[in-house]
């Protein structure tokens, strides 16, 4: 069984319907730690200390976030310019993230139909995480196509807000029990955007 | 009575009237205090005649300065600085008097040969360490490097005295004895005297050192101020009265209590309550030394004492330059240093009364060499004149440059209050390496706090001489920490009025006092409690399950738009009415920004975050 930390970071939670039924999801998974960003730092001085063996005591790391302005909220990108040091997450002597899994599990405003080359966003996810695959590589991590629930802005109704929560829970817990095939999953445009065939069979 | 009355105003006023024309005209207050003396003395309009008792009296007024400037330094520093002292003080001494001695051979038989070179080895502690220290340059390499030979001319007066009595070959004049005060231990034998002269000079460190703490501590807590200005006068002058007892220089052992105190708490209190005395006495010093120049022989033997007094500090001006050069000080600072310590001093005018008692030297040489001297010392704040004319000009371009370099623990900085408020304030600069100098006026408060390491002087900050003596006039900020409402007012009364380039951050204890300053021109001003207030609203919100962040960002805006409200309401500060109601609008125009159950309208916290579909 591998651990899985979530470090969870949006500024409103209390507007975020999608987040939060995500995260209540968690709830229910062992072997599962999150941490909230913004509850943990809201003046932002990131304890880099307490992150790093955080990230050290797990197997799995999920950034769950709103996809702001096609990135992320502000305390992730502070996250990863404090805690990841040279020495210990890259460099020759950094190998303290090497084999750990990266994923994104984000939130976007728009349809996934406009993340594409013909959409009004004109860029695709993957291609829209390209900084994060490449932070991921730099550390020696093994990356994941993003989680994705889109649509946001419209409004889910209940029924597929519940479908996205199902499989969200269903992603960390094949994660967990090392039930996804990472070589499969990692050709995917996004995680869940054919999640049955990732998952390997006997689940 | 009446004479001395009428002596003491002619001095005092023609003070009075001299210095500040001497300073307005960028003179220093040296030259104007020996200008005055020359024209109310003898040779001027003749106000006053005999001057040497004063001279003498007065002279004491180098003993406090020494005492002054031995609390700047501590004894680590001064430890520090035993190779300068030692190596060029001891080769300007030697090497300054073998030269003249050489040259007087030629005059006068060598056993006075060898009296007028040691005689004129020295320099002037009063003029120099006055000039320099009005000019600020105490603290340059150079001004360190003076010092350190000032000092050591100090010692060196002492074997002179002893030494002096061997060349005699005239016959005695009057009686040869310094008058000792209490008793003479030339009488003792010898190893006696030294053992009561060691232990006198272990008494001034150890009572220095360990008595003088509870003594003061006990003195300030009664709250009487001149009572502690006589305790700080009878330290001074016991110290003296005690050295020149077992024949050492008075100078030397006011300098020695000075450094033993230069840890204390109470050390700029003490600086304050002292340096008036001190600048009151050189000054009448520095008059009478003008005053003494004798016009009459001067004018006789122009020649020959202008001769002297040329080649007094020629040579001893090449002596400093090899020993500058020796010493590798830094170039810029070398013609400095030469010209700072060319002229005779006012020991001389000491010593050549000791040597015509003793009858080591007569009349006719001690006369025009007193005068060359006196001519030497007139000349020296001319000197520094010219030297600031000439060599400012040319490192002014590099001024600027240098600015830059400036380390931010090397800012100096006044924190004045250090109770409740004062100590975290402290602390904080403290761990960022600021070192900030400490005023407190509560003695307790002050030892307790020393216990636990803290920089902390004793004295009441809303006095201008101790904010002066604390540094004020060179300090880059001043902070106030000060619970007092009316005292933390007048003490930015105070700064403003006599350091406006002084920058100032504040607590206030209410709104009216940050109004109060504000009138003052402050612009650095934190409510006292205001802080802790922001800090427990947010606390309990999370308590209350608001989200962290949340509370944060709540915080933040009610501090920022309290900020704008403050500068609103102080323009309204006077109208009752429109005050009451700006107040309570904006207090609504709060609540609806922050309100957190507003469920329409987003509040002011995460309108950010709730962006919409770009194509609406």
């Amino acid at each position: 069984m591998k651990k899985i930390l979530i470090n969870y970071a949006h500024p409103a939670k209390s507007r975020s319907t999608v987040n939060r039924s995500l995260i209540k999801t968690t709830n229910s998974l062992e072997g599962l730690t999150v941490n909230d960003l913004y509850a943990n730092y809201p003046d932002f001085l990131i304890d880099v200390e307490r992150e790093q063996a955080l990230c050290e005591a797990h197997d799995i790391i999920i950034f769950q976030h709103p996809f702001y302005w096609y990135s992320t909220p502000a305390i992730m990108k502070e996250w990863l310019d404090l805690v990841l040091e040279h020495g210990w997450a890259y460099g020759s002597k950094g190998h303290q993230l090497e084999g750990k899994i990266f994923l994104q599990a984000i939130s976007s405003g728009a349809d996934a139909e406009t993340y594409q080359p013909s959409g009004y966003n004109e860029f695709t996810y993957a291609e829209l995480t390209t900084p994060y695959r490449a932070t991921a590589k730099l550390c020696n991590m093994t990356w994941l196509p993003p989680f994705v629930v889109s649509g946001v802005h419209r409004g889910l109704a209940q029924d597929e807000l519940q479908k996205h929560t199902d499989d969200y829970l269903k992603t960390l817990t094949a994660l967990r029990d090392d039930q996804i095939d990472l070589v499969l999953a990692g050709q995917q445009e996004t995680l869940n955007s054919d999640l049955n065939s990732v998952i390997k069979a006997g689940m | 009575m009446e004479a001395f009355l009428l002596l003491l105003f002619i001095f005092l006023a023609s003070a009075a009237i001299a210095v500040p024309v001497a300073k307005k005209l960028g003179l220093g207050s040296v030259l104007g205090y020996l200008v005055a003396g020359i024209i109310i003395g003898p040779f001027g309009i003749s106000l006053i005649h005999d001057t040497e008792d004063v001279m003498h009296f007065t002279e004491f007024g180098v003993v406090m300065m020494l005492f002054l400037v031995g609390m700047e330094l501590k004894p680590s520093l001064l430890w520090k600085m035993r190779l300068p002292i030692i190596g060029m003080g001891g080769s300007q001494v030697v090497i300054s008097s073998l030269l003249i001695t050489a040259i007087a051979l030629f005059f006068i038989p060598w056993e006075q040969a060898i009296a007028v070179g040691l005689i004129l080895s020295l320099s002037s502690t009063a003029i120099v360490l006055q000039t320099l220290q009005e000019k600020g340059l105490m603290e340059t390499g150079a001004g360190r490097s003076v010092f350190s030979v000032l000092l050591f001319q100090d010692l060196a007066v002492i074997p002179m005295l002893a030494g002096l009595p061997l060349l005699t070959t005239l016959a005695i004049a009057g009686d040869g004895g310094h008058g000792a005060a209490f008793f003479d231990i030339s009488t003792l034998p010898d190893y006696q005297r030294v053992i009561i002269t060691l232990s006198a000079i272990l008494l001034v460190l150890v009572l220095g050192k360990f008595a003088t703490g509870p003594i003061f501590r006990t003195i300030a807590s009664i709250g009487v101020r001149e009572i502690f200005v006589a305790a700080a006068l009878a330290l001074v002058i016991g110290t003296s009265l005690l050295m020149m007892t077992v024949g050492l220089s008075p100078a030397l052992g006011a300098f020695l209590a000075g450094v033993m105190l230069s840890d204390s708490e109470f050390r700029h209190e003490l600086e304050s309550d002292i340096e008036p005395f001190k600048g009151l006495l050189l000054g009448i010093f520095f008059i009478s030394i003008g005053a003494s120049l004798n016009f009459t022989l001067i004018g006789n033997n122009i020649a020959l004492i202008l001769g002297l007094t040329a080649g007094l500090m020629i040579i001893k001006w090449l002596v400093l330059v090899a020993i500058s050069r020796v010493f590798k000080i830094d170039s810029k600072e070398r013609s400095l240093f030469a010209i700072a310590l060319a002229q005779g001093g006012e020991f001389a005018f000491v010593l050549f009364q000791f040597s015509r008692t003793h009858g080591v030297l007569p009349n006719d040489v001690i006369e025009p060499l007193i005068s060359a001297v006196a001519i030497s010392m007139f000349l020296t704040p001319l000197l520094f004149l010219l030297h600031e004319k000439l060599i400012t000009k040319e490192t002014n371009n590099t001024q600027n440059e240098a600015d830059d370099v400036i380390k931010k623990s090397d800012q100096k900085v006044i924190l004045a209050g250090f109770g409740r408020l004062g100590t975290d304030v402290g602390r904080f600069m403290l761990s960022a390496g600021i070192k900030p100098i400490i005023l407190d006026h509560n003695a307790g408060n002050v030892s307790v706090l020393r216990k636990f390491g803290f920089e902390v002087y004793y004295g009441d900050a809303t006095r201008l001489d101790l904010l002066e003596s604390a540094g004020a006039a060179k300090a880059d900020l001043l902070i106030i920490a000060i619970g007092d409402k009316e005292r933390a007012i007048r003490l930015v009364e105070l700064s403003r009025k006599h350091y406006p380039n002084l920058k100032i951050v504040t607590s206030a204890s209410d709104r009216e006092s940050e109004f109060e300053m504000m009138d003052l021109g402050v612009k650095a001003i934190h409510r006292e409690t205001f802080g802790t207030a922001l800090s427990l609203g947010q606390e309990a919100m999370q308590l209350l399950d608001i989200d962290p962040y949340e509370a944060y960002r709540l915080m933040r805006i009610f501090r920022k738009k309290d900020l704008e409200m403050t500068n609103e309401l102080y323009k309204l500060r006077n109208q009752e009415e429109s005050y009451i109601f700006y107040y309570q609008q904006q207090h609504k125009q709060l609540e609806q920004l922050m309100q957190l159950d507003n469920e329409e309208k987003l509040n002011e916290v995460d309108k950010a975050w709730n962006a919409k579909d770009p194509t609406l």
